[in-house]
C-alpha cells in the first residue's frame, strides 16, 4: 500500500531507475528459492502482519517494534541508490526508509558494543527454502548479517519499509529490510526480526558458506575481483530489453566513496573483502 | 528389429525439428521480454545448457548402438555434436556480445584469469575442432587420427560439466545431476581412460 514519505534532496539524482517490475521480479532471496523468479512466485503468501522487530543485546533500552511500528515510528524518506549484486549486476532503486543509526541511538549501545548483528525471520512452514537444502541453495538459516558500529552508524545505512513509494512486496524484503549502498547486495539481510549489538564480529551467512569468495565487509570494490568472476564492471539492469543491455564500469565504494572510504583508512581492502 | 534407413531418416528430422523448435522457443522468449529482468544471463544459461545436454545426448548414441545393436544409429552422432557445437557457439556468442559488449581484451583476461572460463574456452575448441573434422573428406584424409581426435569428446564433456558446475553461485542439486549423467556415460567407456592412463604412465616412466 501507499507509503507517506518526504524525498530527501541529497539522494534524487540517480537516472535511469531500473523499473518497478523489474525489481519486484528479479530477486535473490534464497529463502524463497534460488531461481531469480522464486521469490516473485513463491513469497506471494508471505505474512508481514504481525511482525517483530527486536533491538537488543549490548544496548541500554532495548526495542521492541511491531508491524504498525516499523511504517509509523520513524519519518519515513526516500533515497535512490545504486544496488550492486555481488553477481556484478546493477540497479537503481527508490527506497523508503529511514537511517538505520536513528534507531540504534533510541536503543542507545553500551561502550562494549562493537558490531551489530542482523537475523532474518526463520519459519520453514512460510519459507519454503528453509525447509529444504536442495530448494534453499544448502545456506544456514536463518540467514545472518553484520556490520562493524560505526559502518552500522553511517548515515548512508538505510532500513527500508518500501519502495517506489509503497510498502515493500515480500520478496524485496517485508516488511523491513537492510540497505547499505556500497556494499554488495547481499550485506542488504532481508525480513529482518532481530538486530542485536554484540562485542565480536558476526559471521554472516555467505562468509560461512565460503570465506575465500565473501568476506565479512563485502565494499563493493572493482578492484577485488570475485575468484571466480571479475568485479571491474557491472550488468545494469535498466529499462528496454535484451538489447538495450548496458555494462558498465563498477565504482568503488559502488559511487558512495567520499561518504564511507574514510571507514576503512589503514585497511587492506584486498585482504578485507 | 534392425532400425531401417527411413527409420534413421526420421530420427534426423526429429532432431532437427526439435533443435528448431528449442531455437524458436528462446526466440519467442526474447520477443516477449520473457526472461525475466537480466535476459542476457538467462539467455547464456539457457544456450550453455542446452549445449550441454547436446553433448551429454550424443555420448548416449554409441553405447545405445552397441547395447541394441543398432550400427545404423552411430550416424546419428554427427548431427548431434554439431548442434551441440551451434548451441556452444551461440553462447558464446551472446557472452561476447550482449554481455561483454565486445570488449575482447576483457574476455581473453578473464579466459586466462578464471579457471571456470579457461574450461569453456577449452571445451569450445575441442568442439570446433571436431566440427571441422565431421567434414567427410578430412575425415578420410585423418584415417586414425581421426578416431584419437574425436575421442577428445569425452574430456569437453568432463570439462563442460564442471565449467557449469563452477558458474554457479551456489545450489548442488543440478551440478549432481549433470555430473552422474556425466561419470555414467564416461562409465561406458572406461577402457578408453583405463589405456590412456597406461600410455601416460608409460610415457612417465621412460
Amino acid at each position: 500500500s501507499e507509503l507517506i514519505h518526504t524525498k530527501n534532496s541529497r539522494f534524487q539524482s540517480l537516472t535511469p531507475l531500473t523499473p518497478e517490475d523489474k525489481i519486484l521480479q528479479y530477486n535473490n532471496f534464497y529463502e524463497f528459492g534460488t531461481g531469480k523468479g522464486d521469490p516473485f512466485s513463491f513469497a506471494q503468501q508471505f505474512k508481514v502482519d504481525p511482525w517483530q522487530l527486536v533491538i537488543d543485546g549490548l544496548v541500554d533500552k532495548p526495542i521492541t517494534l511491531n508491524y504498525e511500528e516499523l511504517l509509523t515510528r520513524f519519518a519515513i524518506e526516500e533515497r535512490l541508490y545504486r544496488m550492486r549484486c555481488v553477481e556484478a549486476w546493477s540497479m537503481n532503486i527508490p527506497w523508503l526508509g529511514f537511517s538505520l543509526a536513528t534507531l540504534l541511538k533510541m536503543a542507545s549501545p553500551k561502550s562494549n558494543a562493537k558490531y551489530v548483528r542482523f537475523e532474518t525471520l526463520e519459519d520453514p512452514k512460510q519459507m519454503r527454502g528453509q525447509s529444504s537444502r536442495f530448494i534453499g541453495g544448502g545456506l544456514d538459516y536463518p540467514y545472518v548479517e553484520g556490520l562493524r558500529l560505526d559502518e552500522a552508524m553511517n548515515p548512508l545505512v538505510l532500513l527500508s519499509v518500501g519502495l517506489y513509494g509503497k510498502t515493500l512486496a515480500p520478496q524485496n524484503g517485508a516488511p523491513i529490510r537492510l540497505v547499505v549502498p556500497w556494499k554488495y547486495g547481499f550485506k542488504s539481510i532481508k525480513s529482518i526480526v532481530k538486530i542485536t549489538l554484540t562485542d565480536k564480529a558476526p559471521v554472516n551467512t555467505w562468509q560461512k558458506i565460503a570465506a575465500n569468495e565473501y568476506g565479512f565487509f563485502a565494499n563493493v570494490n572493482p578492484q577485488v575481483d570475485h575468484p571466480r568472476w571479475s568485479q571491474a564492471s557491472e550488468r545494469f539492469i535498466g529499462p528496454g530489453n535484451l538489447f538495450a543491455a548496458s555494462r558498465k564500469p563498477t565504482l568503488p565504494f559502488n559511487g558512495y566513496q567520499e561518504e564511507v572510504a574514510s571507514l576503512y583508512k589503514g585497511l587492506d581492502l584486498t585482504r578485507y573483502y | 528389429m534392425k532400425i531401417s534407413k527411413t527409420g534413421l531418416l526420421s530420427a534426423k528430422a526429429l532432431i532437427h525439428l526439435a533443435s528448431l523448435s528449442t531455437f524458436l522457443y528462446l526466440w519467442l522468449l526474447v520477443e516477449q521480454n520473457a526472461l525475466g529482468a537480466d535476459p542476457v544471463k538467462e539467455m547464456i544459461h539457457f544456450l550453455g545448457k542446452t549445449a550441454l545436454n547436446y553433448l551429454l545426448i550424443t555420448l548416449c548414441i554409441s553405447p545405445l548402438a552397441r547395447r541394441f545393436k543398432q550400427p545404423l544409429l552411430i550416424q546419428l552422432r554427427r548431427v548431434l555434436g554439431l548442434y551441440c557445437f551451434f548451441w556452444a557457439c551461440l553462447h558464446l556468442l551472446v557472452f561476447i556480445w550482449l554481455d561483454l559488449n565486445w570488449e575482447v581484451t576483457l574476455f581473453a583476461e578473464e579466459v586466462v584469469k578464471r579457471p571456470y572460463m579457461t574450461l569453456g574456452a577449452l571445451t569450445w575448441v575441442i568442439l570446433l575442432a571436431l566440427s571441422i573434422t565431421s567434414i567427410n573428406v578430412i575425415r578420410r584424409r585423418m584415417k586414425r587420427a581421426w578416431l584419437t581426435l574425436h575421442r577428445t569428446i569425452y574430456w569437453a564433456v568432463l570439462l563442460a560439466t564442471i565449467h557449469y558446475y563452477w558458474s554457479v553461485k551456489s545450489g548442488l542439486i543440478e551440478p549432481i545431476i549433470y555430473f552422474a549423467i556425466c561419470f555414467t556415460l564416461l562409465a561406458q567407456r572406461k577402457d578408453y581412460f583405463k589405456s590412456f592412463l597406461k600410455h601416460y604412465a608409460k610415457k612417465k616412466s621412460v
